[in-house]
């Protein structure tokens, strides 16, 4: 088992990889129930990296204007949750929610309001999953929806808070939509060090459970 | 948003009294013209399992769901602790239908 400068060994970034595939699933899972169309995942990526390369990686390939909805964890480990897509597919977003009969007008005015719940339901079913999978409890904020570039996302820059994060992040594409997004975990320095030990936890769980069947 | 129009689908007959917040849900009820009630666990300043032990206090045996995307373990026990139904969200048809059908049979049995 070799561990990179980041302080997370090979296993340990596929368990959590693992364990976040189980809540993105499910979080996909609730999206295509709201939008009636298959939604494509990619893998999760895990990495310890610097907020601004957080920022970076969310802003690759896509314009850097930005909405999110963004949900706040605690429980044994914190941090934020974020369901991230280009700004100018939140609209459309929305309408394929809400149904195609509502006008433009009503689509813009209920905006705001569709978008944080959708992001709470998603966030919510990717949050509550990993919760239940590690058996520990975490409280979840009101969702936020925020609007910027990928500094905005990740807070760059705010000196209150420790540089380097925990970034998990999954894209999604509904495809006969062309909607795209992200969604993403972020963690601090000392969550990471809690959740590595739950993740050690949960790997031996597992190599118990092989015992038993094998 | 949601919860009120899949409601005025499923029961256009029965009326329906909308709460911003705790204190106005408990407000709306004490008025005594609730029947039934479906509690979002997200809510200003509280959440709805602290609704549902405040309406447990006062009406033991209403039929009451927690409606909640938040599906973690604890939440649902929590909600069957307080003798109340969990509807998850995405919201369906079918899952508040069943609720809202089991709700009606309690209350005519109840008289």
């Amino acid at each position: 088992m070799t561990s990179d400068i980041s302080g997370l060994s090979e296993i340990e970034k596929d368990a959590i990889s693992e364990i976040a595939n189980l809540g993105v699933s499910r979080a996909a899972a609730s999206l295509r129930q709201m939008v009636g169309e298959q939604v494509l995942l990619s893998v999760p990526a895990v990495n310890i990296v610097s907020r601004s390369e957080a920022a970076a990686l969310v802003e690759r390939g896509s314009s850097p204007r930005l909405v999110a909805v963004r949900q706040s964890f605690e429980g044994p480990f914190s941090g934020r949750a974020l369901l991230i897509f280009p700004e100018g597919q939140s609209l459309e977003l929305v309408r394929s929610i809400v149904g195609e009969e509502h006008p433009l007008e009503d689509i813009i005015d209920l905006e705001q309001e569709a978008l944080a719940e959708t992001g709470n339901i998603i966030l919510n079913a990717c949050l509550a999953t990993i919760a239940n999978v590690l058996h520990k409890p975490m409280r979840m904020s009101l969702p936020s929806v925020v609007r910027g570039d990928g500094a905005t996302m990740f807070g760059v820059g705010d000196t209150s808070e420790g540089d380097l994060v925990l970034f998990l992040y999954i894209d999604f594409t509904i495809k006969s939509r062309n909607i795209r997004g992200f969604i993403a975990l972020m963690m601090d320095l000392p969550s990471i060090v809690a959740l590595k030990e739950i993740v050690r936890e949960f790997i031996e769980g597992i190599a118990k459970q092989s015992d038993i069947v094998g | 948003m949601v919860m009120v129009s899949a409601f005025r689908r499923l029961r256009p007959d029965w009326s329906l009294t909308e709460a911003v917040n705790a204190d106005e849900a408990l407000q709306v009820i004490a008025n005594g013209a609730v029947d039934i009630a479906l509690v979002d666990f997200n809510m200003p300043g509280t959440n709805g399992l602290d609704l549902v032990s405040r309406i447990r206090a006062v009406n033991p045996g209403m039929p009451v769901a927690v409606v909640s995307a938040n599906v973690q373990d604890e939440i649902i026990a929590r909600a069957r602790e307080l003798n109340a139904a969990f509807v998850a969200k995405p919201l369906t048809d079918e899952a508040l239908g069943a609720f809202l059908s089991g709700a009606a049979l309690r209350l005519r049995k109840s008289g």
